[in-house]
């Protein structure tokens, strides 16, 4: 039997746990939960190293531990710190904090695009969750954003750097989970940027977990690609058996198509089981997978919009009523709409539709011109 | 029993009196009504050649804008079609090619955008999610039409003129609608 650890007891917010030695503030208030734990951009507990970059974690530390109990002059970054016993840390019990927040987060976004409506990782983006929560209205910053010269980095994965936030998670995901680490980040200061050296494609077995593990949409999926929104999307637990990943993963359906493949995140938003390529790549047909169910989804977040849990279907009485008979449908959608064609299947379509893929007309005559 | 309203006016019972019953006086007053209207002006107007002054928030049929250069606004975002409470809107969203530039304002546009008509409410709440003022309710009101297979608005119908090509149909699509702040 392992040898029973001494627990330390730590306060976060007036709220007391007994945590292991050695554990950081962040992952104490986490044991807690709900709005408790800070939020956080570039730590991401499955990858060693991670952490102390975007400072949006800080805390402020009233009492740094039962045997000195002096409060630590400056806000601390929870990630990266280490919790006493008698700890005493103030979150959002803390105007400091918040205060302190809300500066990290116009700092964050003085060099982001907000370019939201284009980008395919709104809705589930944490700088979108964050500056919502913690950010200001409007900027303040009047001059132009930094730009940069636009890299291909492979037929799978689409970079913007003008997105990033320089969290680091893409490079300790390569350095963690696959051999050889083709991309870093480049530069100094303004000019750093994530890219390969001298433009190469990042064709890693693993690589395609940077997508998961990005905070913002500077990273994303380019098979996916302006397909569809994720709140249009239905996520669906779904495992297969792959001889290089667990094969668990959530699958983004939109009636029988699998728009996306991504791995499943836990509470914190953070991915526990990465998967291969294979898996998030190339199997884009429902009978590829095992379907578990619904994959839960807060009900605060915008993917829940137009979901609805628990419905009860009134039955249907027409046929009885009329002896059998269907009722007889007065417009079928399907006979109009350009949209969404049955015949099309937008999610077989390789990277990104262009005009050209809409170029075939796929009707005969013009029901509006000729009905 | 207590009176539901102060307005309640006790109905007459009494029997009508000679005068009353003549009937002349009563007929006189209403002839008097009925001449006084003919001397006033006529509130009705010869609609469709005549139309009647929009409220400043009447909402009719939706338009799809284009900026001041004559490219569509819209990116395809999916806001309108996630705030619309109807579900008429619908959209699939393409990659701008390089050389189509002066066609689309942004990287990625709506390749199709449809609004069931049928559904729609006329609530405006797409107008007030659209990031990109891309999307508005207009002064017209939408035609009736004897088919329903008509009331699919897709983008051929919801376009704005092209300033550039057609600045007098542009603008008179615009009409008197200031621009929204984003």
């Amino acid at each position: 039997m392992a040898e029973e650890k001494k627990m330390i007891k730590v306060t976060v917010d007036n709220i007391t746990i007994e945590v292991e030695p050695g554990t950081s503030i962040l992952n104490a208030a986490r044991k807690i939960g709900g709005d408790v734990a800070p939020p956080a951009m570039c730590y991401y507990s499955t990858l060693k190293g991670s952490g102390g970059k975007c400072r949006t974690c800080l805390v402020e530390v009233a009492a740094g531990s039962t045997a000195d109990p002096r409060p630590m002059p400056k806000l601390v970054a929870s990630c990266r710190t280490n919790v006493m016993d008698g700890m005493i840390v103030k979150n959002i019990t803390s105007e400091k904090v918040l205060d302190a927040r809300k500066g990290v987060v116009e700092f964050l976004l003085i060099n982001h695009p907000l370019d939201c409506p284009i980008c395919d990782q709104a809705g589930e983006c944490s700088l979108q969750d964050l500056s919502f929560e913690h950010g200001a209205e409007s900027t303040r910053y009047e001059f132009k954003r930094r730009t940069f010269e636009k890299h291909d980095i492979g037929p799978y994965i689409q970079l913007h750097m003008t997105r990033c936030i320089l969290c680091y998670r893409c490079v300790y995901v390569a350095d963690q989970l696959t051999q050889k680490r083709e991309h870093g980040i480049l530069d100094r200061g303004d000019h750093s940027e994530i890219a390969t050296y001298i433009h190469k494609a990042l064709e890693n077995q693993f690589i395609g977990n940077v997508i998961d593990v990005c905070p913002v949409g500077a990273l994303t999926d380019k098979t996916f690609r302006f397909k569809n929104r994720v709140w249009f999307l239905k996520p669906l637990d779904a495992h297969r058996s792959c001889p290089h990943c667990s094969g668990k993963v959530t699958i983004w359906n939109r009636g029988e198509e699998v728009y996306r493949v991504t791995a499943r995140k836990d509470a914190w938003g953070e991915v526990k089981d990465f998967i291969c390529n294979e898996c998030r790549f190339e199997k884009k047909k429902t009978s590829d997978w095992t379907i578990e169910g619904p994959t839960l989804i807060s009900r605060h977040s915008v993917i829940s919009a137009g979901h609805y849990v628990g419905t009860v279907k009134p039955q249907e009485v027409m046929p009885e009523v009329m002896d059998g008979r269907e009722p007889k449908l007065l417009m079928d959608i399907h006979s109009v709409s350009e949209v969404n064609r049955p015949e099309i299947d937008l999610s077989k379509i390789e990277g990104p539709a262009h005009s050209s893929d809409f170029k075939q007309d796929h009707f005969h005559f013009n029901p509006k011109v000729n009905p | 029993m207590q009176a539901l309203t102060s307005k309640a006016k006790p109905v007459g019972r009494k029997p009508m009196t000679f005068w009353e019953k003549l009937y002349i006086p009563a007929i006189a007053k209403g002839m008097a009504i009925t001449f006084k209207h003919i001397f006033r002006k006529k509130p009705t107007i010869n609609y469709p050649e005549k139309t009647r002054p929009f409220s400043p928030v009447f909402r009719g049929v939706q338009v799809l804008n284009r900026d001041e250069e004559g490219r569509e606004r819209c990116t395809a975002c999916g806001l309108c079609a996630v705030a619309c409470p109807a579900e008429a809107i619908t959209m699939e969203a393409a990659e701008r090619l390089p050389g189509e530039e002066n066609l689309y304002r942004e990287e990625k546009y709506a390749v199709k955008y449809e609004i069931n008509m049928l559904r729609c409410i006329f609530c405006g709440l797409c107008e007030e999610a659209c990031p990109k003022d891309a999307v508005y309710l207009s002064e017209t009101m939408v035609p009736s039409n004897y088919n329903r297979k008509t009331f699919v608005y897709s983008k051929q119908e919801l376009l704005i003129p092209n300033p550039l090509t057609d600045p007098e149909a542009f603008a008179k699509a615009k009409g008197a609608r200031p621009e929204k702040t984003l």
